[in-house]
């Protein structure tokens, strides 16, 4: 037989040493865990900490969050309500199929406001900044839970809330005396009027679709809203996952009140459950505590169950 | 106990730990690369090879079979994706569009990560756990092996062998990555990580919704992507995902398994070549700079400046709450120090200045203490210049551990050096000259340029992680991209094993008392300020227009 050409041979031998390390770490390798993972005590986590209800119907994992929400995205006032979610699948939010963020940055601010004819839900090229995004919730959850929603740099505005941002107008471009100020995330058929009436003695306007506003220099207004709003930090950010089981337990605390009176259980037994279902730091200093809502929710329904007339917030 | 205080304890906790296994691990590491005799298993494989273990090969040979090996296994992979509907386990997913396919299989093969596409929507049992889960581990030991030639070339004399590709491979896989990997797997299965080969399982929830529960060999691919400094997620919310780091404590063993290797090798590198203390002095550099990377990230994330940190009071958005603000910014700075690319968090919602300190930590060229490999030979290279910088101002030939550095090794040093810088300047600047790659970017301003240059930058250094905002997944960038993860990887590579090979034909020269000594806390400085200097030149202009410019708003 003739000898193969050195780079023939090379390439040959390349390819079996692929194929053996294929055998042993992409067959053997998995293969053994899974073997170890059958374990009695294992074999449960192996196949995703699945939680069944008393007809052994999968009800969930304890370790992905859901969304306790009706049709129509409205809280239902009778769960402890999750945190935002971005992997919003066929089945809306906490869809494993599409885990995920929202990777908007720290100074998302501005939104892309919608086409006046086809509003938010029809025009595609419209956006919500993250500011608003946060803004919003916040209002919503202060508003279902009896408690201020406010929050620096945002404002009551129309309907919802949003992000308070003005676009400021300079004589010489980014310095010199202002000139127009424009608010930025109210557009002007959204409003009656502009959540600040005149910035350093110039008259606020609305925004209007279309309008391009590149050369203002954008500025974020804080307000006077306390700087320890009560609405807590994750009730108002999605996770990195979409798919984070848990919330605070300020949070938690925040929702307890509305939970128990939904239920016909006193606060007391209410906060019993979620103190259960809380995990402290590990050790002391491993991560931050945190309450599981799909654990916690499921042992109210066992515990509490609720009754029929239980429907959505306000 | 304060959030700030637990997250200092963490790295107090984590430094312990890498501690104790730093002799034990490095020593393990220097009986596996130096052992003489062949075990009996390992004959049987070099035989169905169809290599001759006793033959050592020279630089250029050692670099060919790197190439011969890496170019089987892009070509593998891209057919596994481009054929999965063909294959059993594909889970009913088609064939991987040919960009997409082109830019995984140069992702993985080149220990990158990069991913352009989202794991559970894509890639069926068969290509995550036969294909990628492979390429985490040898493209691993690809890494670890070419670290092993340049130490090689350090202790040799005046030879041209530097030791045999196929033997480091199989040893470094078989005996290091393995069983550590395996232990691994199982630690996070214990922590709630899944590991069987399911189909998507159909919850009906407590409120009358559906859920999809996916499944899938999900344990045993994170531990090696975390022990391998590969990075890349079998989901798309890679180690942010409950199934894949399910608790707080995982999330420690996560961040562990990513640094123990890079951090022992050090003591491999100083038991080869003779003197504890060298690698001490080289640890001592890795530690400085990651210390002080982690700290600023820790200290940015913790104080969450930038308008939406401030109306959130927190800089929370894309992070998990059992992990919280601390440990989110910990594993961040984690897996850009080294070339992981994992996250457990969203860098792109991360605050301007936190962000700017990951895309830092992957532009000192991941070596502190940097990818499996990669770090140590990417150090070892800094040092060698920033022994020639020290020749400079005393007027002597430099040398290193008693090796001349010469006109050849510098050239190779430095253009070792250049080739990152190159690749992420000259990659973002052709990005801006086509009009419709501008779609790409999630958000107008600094803060698009950002995820631009992090994209470059992450893609050029091999880490994998990104700004997750950015529209990655076109034509071009998968291309150019691609380009960037192959060139970063192969070019620095061959440079290596060419300076390994100058150096082993040398005989030393002993040591007089003009020697600059390259174990003191003398050279340990030199070797930061060096490193800090030529980083900073480099890309300091980019990054005032990026993170700098959206932070100081």
């Amino acid at each position: 037989m003739a000898r193969l050409p050195r780079w023939v041979s090379q390439h040959l031998a390349a390819l079996r040493a692929l194929l053996v390390l294929t055998a042993v770490t992409g067959i053997l390798y998995p293969l053994a865990v899974l073997a170890v993972a059958q374990l009695p005590g294992l074999d449960h986590k192996a196949e995703g900490s699945l939680v069944y209800d008393e007809d052994g119907a999968v009800v969930g994992s304890s370790l992905l969050g859901q969304s306790f929400t009706d049709e129509d995205g409205n809280a239902i006032a009778a769960y402890f309500q999750s945190r935002p979610s971005m992997a919003a699948g066929e089945n809306g939010d906490y869809d494993p199929l599409v885990s995920g963020a929202s990777n908007l940055g720290p100074e998302s601010v501005v939104d892309a406001l919608p086409d006046p004819a086809l509003g938010w839900d029809g025009d595609e090229l419209a956006t919500k900044s993250l500011l608003t995004q946060v803004c919003e919730r916040s209002y919503a959850i202060g508003e279902r839970e009896g408690v201020d929603g406010s929050r620096p740099y945002c404002t009551e505005s129309g309907a919802g809330a949003v992000g308070a941002v003005l676009g400021v107008f300079y004589a010489e471009g980014t310095t010199g005396d202002v000139v127009r100020v424009v608010s930025l995330n109210e557009a002007c058929d959204a409003v009656a009027a502009p959540f600040l009436a005149e910035y350093e003695g110039v008259p606020v306007e609305c925004a209007v679709y279309g309008e391009d506003y590149a050369a203002a220099i954008v500025t974020p207004v804080e307000g006077d809203a306390s700087g320890e709003p009560a609405v807590p930090a994750d009730a108002v950010t999605a996770s990195g996952s979409g798919l984070d089981p848990h919330i605070s337990p300020e949070y938690a605390e925040l929702q307890t009140a509305r939970v128990a009176a939904e239920r016909g259980a006193s606060t007391e037994d209410v906060e019993a459950l979620v103190e259960e279902h809380t995990t402290g730091r590990f050790l002391g200093f491993m991560g931050d505590p945190a309450v599981n809502v799909v654990e916690l929710n499921l042992a109210l329904d066992s515990v509490f169950p609720a009754g029929d007339e239980a429907g959505p917030v306000g | 106990m304060g959030d700030t205080t637990a997250g200092v304890i963490f790295i107090a906790a984590m430094v312990a730990a890498l501690a104790a296994t730093y002799r034990p691990l490095g020593d393990y590491l220097y009986r596996v690369v130096t052992r003489e005799r062949h075990y009996k298993v390992e004959r049987g494989i070099y035989r169905v090879i169809g290599a001759r273990p006793e033959t050592e090969q020279h630089w250029a040979g050692y670099a060919r079979s790197v190439l011969a090996f890496s170019a089987v296994s892009v070509l593998l992979l891209y057919g596994l994706q481009r054929l999965q509907h063909f294959l059993p386990l594909s889970l009913g997913f088609p064939g991987v569009d040919p960009y997409v396919s082109w830019n995984t299989a140069v992702s993985f093969v080149a220990n990158t990560n990069w991913q352009a596409y989202s794991g559970e929507s894509t890639m069926g049992h068969l290509v995550q756990t036969g294909g990628l889960a492979v390429q985490n581990f040898v493209s691993a030991a690809v890494g670890m092996a070419v670290a092993v030639v340049l130490v090689r070339g350090f202790a040799r004399k005046a030879t041209d062998r530097l030791g045999n590709f196929w033997v480091d491979l199989v040893r470094i896989t078989v005996w290091v990555l393995l069983p550590i990997a395996a232990v691994g797997a199982v630690v996070l299965v214990l922590g709630g990580a899944i590991q069987n080969f399911g189909e998507v399982t159909q919850a009906v929830t407590a409120t009358g919704d559906t859920q999809s529960i996916t499944g899938g060999a999900v344990a045993s691919q994170e531990a090696i992507k975390e022990l391998g400094t590969n990075g890349g997620g079998f989901f798309n919310a890679n180690s942010a995902h409950p199934f894949e780091n399910p608790t707080s404590w995982t999330n420690f063993v996560e961040v562990y398994l990513i640094l123990m290797i890079p951090v022992a090798l050090p003591r491999t590198f100083g038991r080869i070549v003779g003197d504890d203390r060298q690698g001490y002095a080289i640890i001592a550099v890795m530690g400085v700079l990651a210390l002080a990377s982690i700290t600023a990230v820790l200290g940015f994330e913790s104080l969450g400046n930038g308008t939406v940190p401030q109306a959130v009071t927190a800089a929370m958005e894309g992070k998990e709450v059992r992990f919280g603000v601390e440990d989110s910014s910990l594993f961040a700075a984690a897996t850009t120090l080294t070339s992981t690319g994992a996250v457990n968090s969203f860098h792109d919602s991360f605050t301007s200045f936190g962000g700017g300190v990951l895309m830092l930590n992957m532009m000192f060229g991941e070596v502190a203490p940097g990818g499996v490999g990669g770090g140590l030979y990417g150090m070892l290279v800094l040092a060698v210049i920033a022994v020639f910088v020290a020749g400079l101002m005393v007027g002597r030939t430099p040398e290193y551990l008693g090796k001349k550095i010469g006109a050849r090794e510098i050239k190779l040093a430095s253009m070792y050096f250049l080739v990152t810088p190159v690749l992420v300047l000259v990659g973002v600047a052709t990005a801006f000259l086509l009009p419709s790659n501008m779609d790409s970017l999630q958000e107008a301003g600094p803060h698009g340029l950002s995820e631009l240059l992090y994209a470059f930058t992450s893609a050029s250094n091999n880490n994998g992680s990104a700004f997750g905002g950015f529209g990655a997944n076109t034509p071009w960038f998968n291309t150019a991209l691609g380009l960037c993860m192959l060139f970063g990887r192969f070019i620095p590579i061959i440079l290596v094993l060419a300076l390994a090979g100058s150096l082993a034909r040398q005989r030393p020269v002993p040591a007089s008392a003009g020697t600059l000594p390259t174990h003191r806390p003398l050279f340990v400085g030199m070797v930061v300020g060096v490193t800090l200097v030529l980083v900073a030149l480099t890309f300091l202009p980019v990054l005032a227009l990026g993170p700098l410019a959206e932070g100081l708003q």
